[in-house]
């Protein structure tokens, strides 16, 4: 073996070593709650806890929420900009990168700033409100990854023809966008929405400084409690984002039109 | 008034004018072809027509009715692409169909005429596929049928066989014509390609620089062009410069060397002509019967299999000249003493200076 490859093969044990160990140091962890034996009895106290399942289907629904808006607002943006205002894109892509540069916090004091029961639109005034308060912050904390996602699928499509073959046949703005680019869009929307999906589920300041009974803050309060549980919920976590990246390798094999030629 | 009729159309980008003063009629029925070099802007009058353009002044009117203020969709033009632009989601049946359904009308109609065009387009067997599944000629067609399938007033082809190889090109084309024939629609077919446009159309508009140099039917474009340009840039030209000696009897001399077409030149005496010739109308060996010739040095001589051609040196300049291939006669060698005869009718003063 060449001393190239020894050094190759080394730096991969290094990094596999580096990801995996605190990984399976915490899985079995979890699985030691009950004294001597390996046990289950972890998940089992996590998933019976009706806080989980509460404050988990809270965080889904917010999730699949901020998937719908975020494409509604990103994908006939990207798609306009790419369109008619090519000379735009850098700005737009600098905005959408803000919500990396601006940290959460600053966020949600803003939005606590502007939507408090003494303002002009008290949203935080009621649950409602502050879910739609906690919605649009979600999205914008999703946006580059929405945005970059949407534009990739944009990128691999020819947008300026296919409108205009569109056009010609009758078709108007909503039946393009419907018919001819989001479907041909698809595989990068869902990447960007299992994207999105990771973030919402984890995501906890928005939600512990809104008060809104979600996932994030959830697992921090378990995390200061209890021992064994936080470990069993960390391993659920990393199950569930491992779903989501299988699931897009999955659709897109499924696609048909996006088959490689035979 | 013509079906289609474009008047003082003009159109700026910025400061550049792209589209100068451009007026056509077109009857219906009529199959015209756009031909220019790119950059002319033959695409963008026919972006016009479509509506993906707005013209800076001018008018378009189909069937009577002005369309300058109309939305693409709201036209009702079919048109095809030079990247075919098929719907990568769709299969080809419901490709062909989208118009139709973007028009409301019943599945069992929609059925019906995807069945009927993907007849004429004799691909009948390939409704359930997708169009990575075709390949470039049968994606093309199927572009065509989709355009064809909503019933246009008018079918806009912009430059559709560009991207596909030589073979396809020339069955693809005859296919274009026969179905433009045979159902009888309007056409205007965008193109770079003198030989397509010539095999294909009723009349042609040859483009240069945003203005339309000449208009006419093939044979006229190709055997009477206009201007200097059109003579160029339509088939392969000897442009060569001459002096008249007498206007009258239509006599000049070519590198000193006397021909006299026995026509008038609208040119004074010691004034010097661009004439042209085109390669095929001249042959080896002199034409003495109402005819002229030249004298030169063969310079080489290129076989392309059924033709022959040979460049003759004159004096300052070179005359090309184009030969059917017998297996009797033996080429000419490069540095021989030739001379080339042609008749004067072929000769065409283009341009006096």
């Amino acid at each position: 073996m060449r001393p190239n490859r020894i050094w190759a093969w080394l730096a991969l044990a290094v990094g596999i070593l580096y990801f995996a160990l605190p990984l399976i140091g915490t899985i079995e962890f979890s699985l030691r709650m009950r004294r001597g034996v390996y046990s289950f009895d972890a998940y089992r106290a996590v998933l019976g806890d009706p806080q989980f399942r509460a404050t988990f289907s809270f965080s889904v629904v917010m999730a699949l929420m901020t998937i719908v808006l975020g494409v509604l607002v990103v994908a006939p943006t990207a798609y306009w900009v790419r369109l008619k205002l090519p000379r735009w894109r850098p700005v737009v892509e600098f905005v959408t990168l803000l919500p990396l540069v601006v940290p959460p916090i600053v966020l949600v004091f803003g939005y606590i700033r502007l939507y408090n029961t003494s303002s002009w639109l008290p949203l935080t005034g009621t649950a409602g409100g502050t879910n739609v308060l906690l919605l649009a912050g979600y999205t914008v904390l999703a946006l580059p990854y929405m945005y970059r996602a949407v534009d990739t699928g944009l990128r691999a499509i020819d947008v300026a023809t296919l409108t205009e073959a569109a056009q010609s046949l009758g078709a108007g703005w909503i039946t393009i966008m419907a018919r001819v680019i989001l479907p041909n869009i698809m595989v990068a929307i869902l990447s960007g929405a299992f994207l999105t999906f990771a973030i919402v589920i984890g995501e906890f300041v928005l939600a512990a400084l809104l008060n809104r009974p979600a996932f994030g803050p959830y697992l921090q309060v378990l995390g200061a409690n209890r021992a064994y549980e936080p470990a069993a919920l960390a391993v659920i976590t990393f199950a569930i984002t491992w779903a989501c990246m299988g699931l897009i390798q999955l659709v897109t094999r499924l696609q048909k039109h996006t088959q490689v030629p035979r | 008034m013509a079906f289609l009729d474009i008047a003082n159309l003009d159109k700026f980008y910025g400061p550049t004018h792209v589209v100068k003063d451009f007026n056509l009629s077109v009857e219906k029925g009529e199959f015209v072809s756009f031909l220019g070099p790119s950059g002319c802007g033959k695409t963008t009058t026919l972006r016009m027509v479509a509506g993906f353009e707005t013209p800076t002044s001018g008018s378009i009117r189909i069937d009577g009715r002005d369309v300058v203020n109309l939305r693409p969709n709201q036209r009702n033009i079919g048109m095809v692409f030079q990247a075919y632009a098929l719907f990568p989601n769709l299969t080809v049946a419901q490709n062909i169909g989208f118009g139709l359904k973007v028009a409301g009308r019943r599945r069992s109609e929609i059925d019906e005429r995807v069945q009927e065009m993907l007849a004429i387009i004799h691909l009948p067997e390939l409704g359930g596929r997708y169009p990575f599944q075709l390949s470039g000629g049968q994606q093309q067609r199927v572009a065509l049928a989709r355009a064809l399938a909503v019933r246009p007033q008018l079918l806009l082809l912009d430059e559709p066989l560009s991207a596909l190889d030589a073979k396809i090109r020339i069955s693809l084309r005859q296919e274009i014509r026969a179905i433009q024939q045979k159902l009888g629609i309007t056409t205007i077919y965008v193109t770079h390609d003198q030989e397509e446009a010539l095999s294909m159309s009723d009349r042609i508009v040859v483009m240069n620089a945003g203005v339309a140099e000449q208009v006419g039917d093939p044979f006229t474009i190709y055997n009477r062009p206009a201007t200097r340009f059109v003579a160029g840039f339509v088939g392969t030209l000897n442009a060569l410069e001459a002096v008249v000696t007498d206007p009258a009897r239509g006599a000049l001399t070519i590198d000193g060397q006397a021909i006299v077409l026995g026509r008038p030149i609208e040119a004074t005496a010691g004034a010097k002509v661009g004439v042209a010739l085109r390669p095929e109308t001249v042959a080896l060996g002199s034409r003495p019967e109402a005819g002229a010739s030249l004298r030169g040095t063969v310079r080489d001589v290129q076989f392309l299999g059924s033709v022959l051609r040979v460049r003759l040196a004159l004096d300052r300049q070179v005359v090309a000249l184009d030969s059917f291939n017998t297996a009797a006669l033996r080429p000419p060698a490069v540095g021989d003493d030739l001379e080339v005869g042609f008749a004067t009718a072929d000769m065409l003063v283009v341009s006096a200076e």
